[in-house]
């Protein structure tokens, strides 16, 4: 399960909504190869059997009493937004086949 | 005491000087902020400085002395803390372009705790973006300077804190850990540096990184400072569903200097491993050595899964950041690319152009951990040996009270050495990923120096037994005096 091809490299880069420039493929693609071929040596560990840790500590889920409470005003949560209008956020279009806005 | 923009004293000496009236709150305030802009600033230590705020708020902790109602030890007293926590109506960055002109709506549970206490932010300190690294040089406001030597690191990711701490700016500052981010620095920078247990501190507020993993901790000059603001920042946090129901830790009691019969285990992989500097193990010995002649015992325990716990770690905190950092996606805060071509293209260049090298690494590792074909091989054999790493810590301790190691297999490294080699950055993680993935409290204070630099003594403890490790942490301070060291105050 070792190395990563610049190819896998491109696709997992579009998976994380990232884009890259040439040089920054080459690099990443030679750091993650080392990284791999690291993590590799895990392969050496016998789990038959163990079961996998995805916490330390909360074994269950709590809950709370479902009061009702102050919601955040609409106008301070989209406060931060680059682009809002009123109290939405704005994006570009995403119907296909329409003009861009 | 130094007055002036001298460095400022110990949270003990501050603390009664306040009491004694010799000095006031509005004084230490300033002259925390005035040695933070000259010295801080040389080190690149802050990312801001709250200087209007933190002067209003050092009157009113004045006028409480006056009345007679001090809130807390740490009432009035100068901290600093890590940028990467939250508070309302002012700018958190995690020394990222992304999160550019970012402005809280909210504040994090352990600065509401802070404030309760009277204690005075003078400003946010810089370190590795997201937190991702081990020498605060991944930050859009330039590295983090060593005070004991500027063309060194001061680790990381929280090594703004560790050297505003070092160099006297304030007695005691906020961080957090989740690989190592606290006790690494604290090493590097010859200061105490105390990671709690996983959910004995709100992580409400706290920016994710890998959220299984993330707790927020103190430095302070000593055992007893980082104790101080333990019991300040923990408890139960309702807004944090993993934040444990327990009250927080009474140390100050148990730091009575005694440790007779308790027993420090010596984790034999920890001492023989290659990688690990001479120097570094002999310091961290003749520190056991000490703890022995304080009348501790000492016993040979074994981790036998730790050299596979830093491969564990990076596929799971990677794969646990990939996740979080979706989040920032230009619609709904920070930066925001200009003329775009669609909604994908709007995500896919302001994450590209506001998130810096290292974080881009680590979402694109973590995303293929996690993607079809890769989940079985990486991620979840990762968490399986997490659960190794568990069971060799909960076998350690039916054996012994406390674990001792050192903190950094070596001195800190020139800043820029690192920068073209990830994982050799990574591979200096080894002694600390291991507390993180199990969720044990960990501390790192000074135990010694080499080449002009301070060496960490690391202990850890089991789950919940932060009292345990301070006042095993205290009796060597009680004993020693590393923790006293200060770096050349700059020319």
């Amino acid at each position: 399960m070792s190395g990563i091809s610049r190819e896998e490299v491109r696709r997992v880069v579009a998976l994380a909504r990232l884009s890259l420039s040439p040089e920054e493929t080459e690099r990443l693609t030679r750091e993650l190869g080392a990284i791999l071929g690291y993590v590799e040596t895990l392969s050496r560990v016998d789990t038959t059997d163990v079961p996998p840790t995805s916490h330390v500590m909360a074994l269950a889920t709590p809950l709370r009493d479902d009061v009702p409470a102050e919601p955040i005003d609409p106008e301070l949560a989209v406060a931060n937004a680059p682009l809002a209008s009123g109290s939405a956020f704005v994006v570009p279009k995403v119907i296909e086949g329409e003009e861009e806005g | 005491m130094a007055t002036g923009s001298g460095p400022l004293g110990t949270l003990p000496e501050l603390r009664s000087a306040l009491d004694s009236g010799e000095t006031r709150s509005v004084a230490l305030v300033e002259q925390s902020l005035d040695r933070a802009a000259r010295v801080g600033g040389a080190l690149g230590a802050f990312t801001r400085l709250r200087g209007e705020e933190a002067r209003a708020e050092a009157e009113a902790a004045d006028a409480r002395r006056r009345a007679g109602r001090s809130l807390s030890p740490l009432d009035g007293i100068p901290v600093a803390i890590k940028d990467n926590l939250v508070r309302r109506g002012e700018v958190t960055s995690c020394a990222s372009r992304i999160l550019e002109g970012y402005v809280s709506p909210y504040s994090a549970g352990v600065i509401e705790r802070l404030d309760a206490a009277g204690a005075i932010s003078i400003g946010s300190t810089n370190m590795d973006e997201f937190a991702m690294g081990s020498s605060s040089e991944h930050s859009i406001y330039g590295p983090v300077r060593n005070p004991w030597d500027p063309a060194r690191t001061p680790g990381g990711s929280s090594g703004g804190s560790a050297a505003a701490v070092a160099a006297g700016i304030v007695p005691v500052a906020i961080g957090s850990d989740t690989g190592g981010s606290i006790r690494q620095p604290a090493s590097f920078c010859g200061v105490v540096g105390l990671k709690p247990t996983y959910g004995r501190v709100s992580r409400w507020g706290l920016v994710a990184y890998a959220s299984s993993l993330d707790q927020v901790g103190a430095f302070g000059r000593s055992a007893a400072d980082v104790a101080t603001v333990l019991e300040v920042i923990a408890g139960h946090d309702a807004r944090d569903s993993t934040s444990l129901p327990e009250p927080p830790p009474r140390c100050a009691e148990a730091l009575d200097g005694d440790v007779s019969g308790l027993v420090v285990g010596i984790p034999r992989e920890y001492f023989v491993e290659q990688g690990v500097s001479p120097e570094v193990v002999q310091s961290v010995r003749a520190a056991i050595e000490e703890l022995e002649a304080a009348g501790a015992k000492t016993r040979e325990v074994s981790l036998p899964t730790s050299e596979f716990a830093v491969a564990a770690y990076y596929l799971v905190a990677t794969a646990e950041a990939s996740s979080n950092l979706a989040r920032y996606d230009g619609v709904r805060y920070g930066y925001r690319a200009r003329n775009v071509n669609g909604l994908a293209d709007l995500y896919q260049r302001s994450r590209s152009e506001g998130f810096g090298d290292e974080v881009k690494l680590r979402i694109v590792l973590g995303t293929y951990v996690l993607s079809a074909g890769y989940y079985e091989a990486y991620y979840r054999k990762a968490q399986q040996v997490r659960t190794l790493v568990r069971r060799d810590f909960e076998r350690a301790f039916s054996a012994c009270d406390v674990i001792a190691t050192p903190t950094a297999p070596e001195l800190p490294f020139r800043l820029g050495e690192r920068a073209e080699d990830p994982l050799r950055m990574y591979l200096g993680d080894v002694y600390t990923v291991s507390a993180n993935l199990a969720g044990l409290p960990g501390v790192s204070l000074p135990c010694g120096s080499a080449d002009g630099m301070p060496i960490g003594l690391q202990l850890l403890a089991p789950p919940l037994e932060e009292a345990k490790l301070l006042r095993v942490a205290d009796a060597y301070q009680r004993r020693t005096d590393h923790h006293r060291a200060r770096p050349p105050e700059p020319a």
